[in-house]
């Protein structure tokens, strides 16, 4: 059953370094959201976030966006946060909880120089007693489903990098996207390894950025700046290392998967852009087998032929994704943006003809070990 | 940097049976006594049926490489400097995965499905942390369980 709820206006902070704070951030981005809604700020009266800080989550930005919202949600399961809580903002609204939700999010590890993606953790956590102190990062962990998958199926390194070729290509038609010069797939194959058979090309690039989303109930339609879009279907799950017995080449996305498409009652051949977490290029390979697009084990071969690129049959992360355009730490909120701008038919040069569906899918934590699960099914309305 | 910069693991009571297993170089699972279930990592309840009644068994420490990476840039503390080093998840023979670092081998020929046996590294007098090794053919030095079937 559909969710009913629309997504009214979205905003994305456009610089990928910059000298204003994460906070900053959010309020610019918030405001530019509602403009683009034909909100104004005192119409919120929902509020999500996974950017907060100090084990107080949400409370430091709404202090400094000065919302007093009478409903808060401040879930944190990494990348994927801010795609579960357009699930969540829906489900508020649809239970007469709020009528206009504000997602916002904003980082910096790029001017605060943070290695994301091969930094180690501290053995703090009861969990990290039994991983951190064997020298995890977030690459490597990944690297391990990537090792597993070509083992598995006969994947190889160059269908690998056929997705961060596919994502730079969009990026080159993107002006704000991080990298946008074009890369082939030996380029990927020759760059560093990092984590094998994972190079740095495999990986997300590490940016400043965030942005905001406004989802509203459906009485707003009429009183809104542009045509909103539909909230079909979403979903959530999560996986995880299962007492010692898993298959870590199945991800969450094969529980949202189905359950989002069915909820929205559409077929794989009716999607006509995907935004699918590109934390890596074998996070992509997963997740559309898992969100049933391929056969699994098929992935390397359903990415290989230019399909998600400019002009495929279907373009994937047309803002060039977190591999080639912005990836803050958490991403989940872009796919969103990008989805509804392709939607809404405002993509320039890189709009996606006749986009009428898409689907959304964020992944958050590490595929290796632990991992959440977000899918939304978004369409013009 | 000395190899004591990694991150050492933080022992709290309902671990602590197994580091104290690892100090006398065994490494113990759980059963559950309630609907019988193993399990790793350990853990204050049975995860299959979250019963508290769990037994500590020790694992013959023998399995096979699951899957692997071998990580060549790395900012964990204290593994800069043994880049390249070897994360992998382990299938122990009791069918349990465990999460670890392969070490005595070359990381160029590490393999999914190869066997490994558990090794344990005494990084101070109290504490020893479990890694594996590629089992240990009959006839090399100190190595092997000619009993075991390999
Ligand atoms: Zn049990």
């Amino acid at each position: 059953m559909p969710t009913g709820a629309l997504i009214a206006g979205v905003h994305e902070f456009p610089e990928r370094k910059t000298a204003r704070s994460a906070l900053e951030i959010q309020a610019l981005a918030a405001r530019a959201a509602l403009e683009d809604a034909g909100l104004a700020l005192k119409d919120v009266d929902g509020y999500f976030t996974a950017a907060g800080s100090g084990g107080l989550g949400p409370l430091p930005v709404l202090d400094y966006l000065n919302l007093h919202p009478r409903y808060v949600d401040g879930t944190t399961i990494g990348g994927a946060s801010f795609v579960a809580h357009v699930h969540h903002a829906a489900a508020a609204i649809a239970q007469g909880r709020c009528r206009v939700a504000l997602v916002t999010y904003g980082s910096t590890p790029r001017s605060q120089g943070i290695a994301v993606g091969t930094r180690g953790r501290t053995a703090g956590d009861y969990l990290d007693q039994f991983e951190a102190i064997y020298g995890t990062s977030t690459v490597g962990l990944y690297a391990l489903v990537a090792q597993r998958h070509i083992h598995e199926y006969g994947t190889t390194g160059a269908q690998l990098a056929a997705v961060a070729v596919a994502c730079r290509r969009h990026a080159g038609r993107n002006p704000v996207a991080f990298y946008r010069d074009p890369i082939t797939i030996e380029d990927v194959l020759r760059s560093p390894m990092i984590s094998s058979p994972l190079h740095l090309l495999d990986c997300c690039v590490i940016t400043d950025g965030g942005g905001a989303v406004v989802v509203v109930h459906p009485d707003l339609a009429r009183d809104l700046a542009k045509r909103p879009v539909a909230v079909l279907a979403a979903t959530e799950a999560v996986a995880h290392t299962a007492a010692g017995k898993r298959d870590y080449l199945v991800s969450a996305a094969a529980q949202t998967g189905p359950r989002a498409l069915g909820e929205a009652g559409v077929r794989h051949g009716d999607v006509d852009l995907a935004m699918i977490y590109d934390s890596f290029t074998i996070t992509v390979l997963v997740t559309l087998e898992d969100l049933g697009f391929c056969p699994k084990g098929e992935g390397g071969r359903f990415v290989e032929d230019g399909r998600l690129g400019p002009g495929g049959a279907l373009p994937i992360n047309t803002d060039g994704g977190g591999l080639s355009s912005n990836h803050p730490g958490m991403r989940g909120i872009f796919l969103v943006i990008e989805a509804v701008r392709q939607l809404r038919g405002e993509c320039g040069e890189r709009q996606v003809p006749k986009a009428r569906l898409a689907v959304v899918h964020g992944t958050g934590g590490a595929l290796g070990t632990r991992h959440s699960g977000a899918t939304l099914v978004l369409a013009r309305t | 940097m000395s190899p004591s910069a990694k991150p050492l693991p933080e022992i709290t009571p309902e671990s602590r049976p197994f580091w104290e297993a690892c100090r006398r170089h065994e490494l113990l699972i759980q059963r559950c006594r309630a609907c019988g279930a193993a399990q790793y990592y350990p853990r204050g309840v049975c995860a299959h049926c979250w019963s508290a009644d769990l037994a500590w068994e020790p694992s013959r420490g023998r399995g096979t490489v699951y899957t692997y990476t071998v990580t060549h840039r790395s900012q964990a503390a204290g593994f800069k400097d043994e880049l390249p080093y070897v994360l992998a998840w382990v299938e122990l023979a009791e069918g349990l995965q465990v999460l670890t670092n392969l070490v005595e081998c070359d990381p160029g020929h590490v393999a999914i499905g190869m066997p490994v046996e558990v090794t344990f590294e005494d990084v101070t007098p109290e504490l020893s942390i479990p890694r594996f090794r590629p089992t240990a053919r009959p006839g090399d030095a100190g190595g092997g369980d000619a009993v075991l079937p390999r």
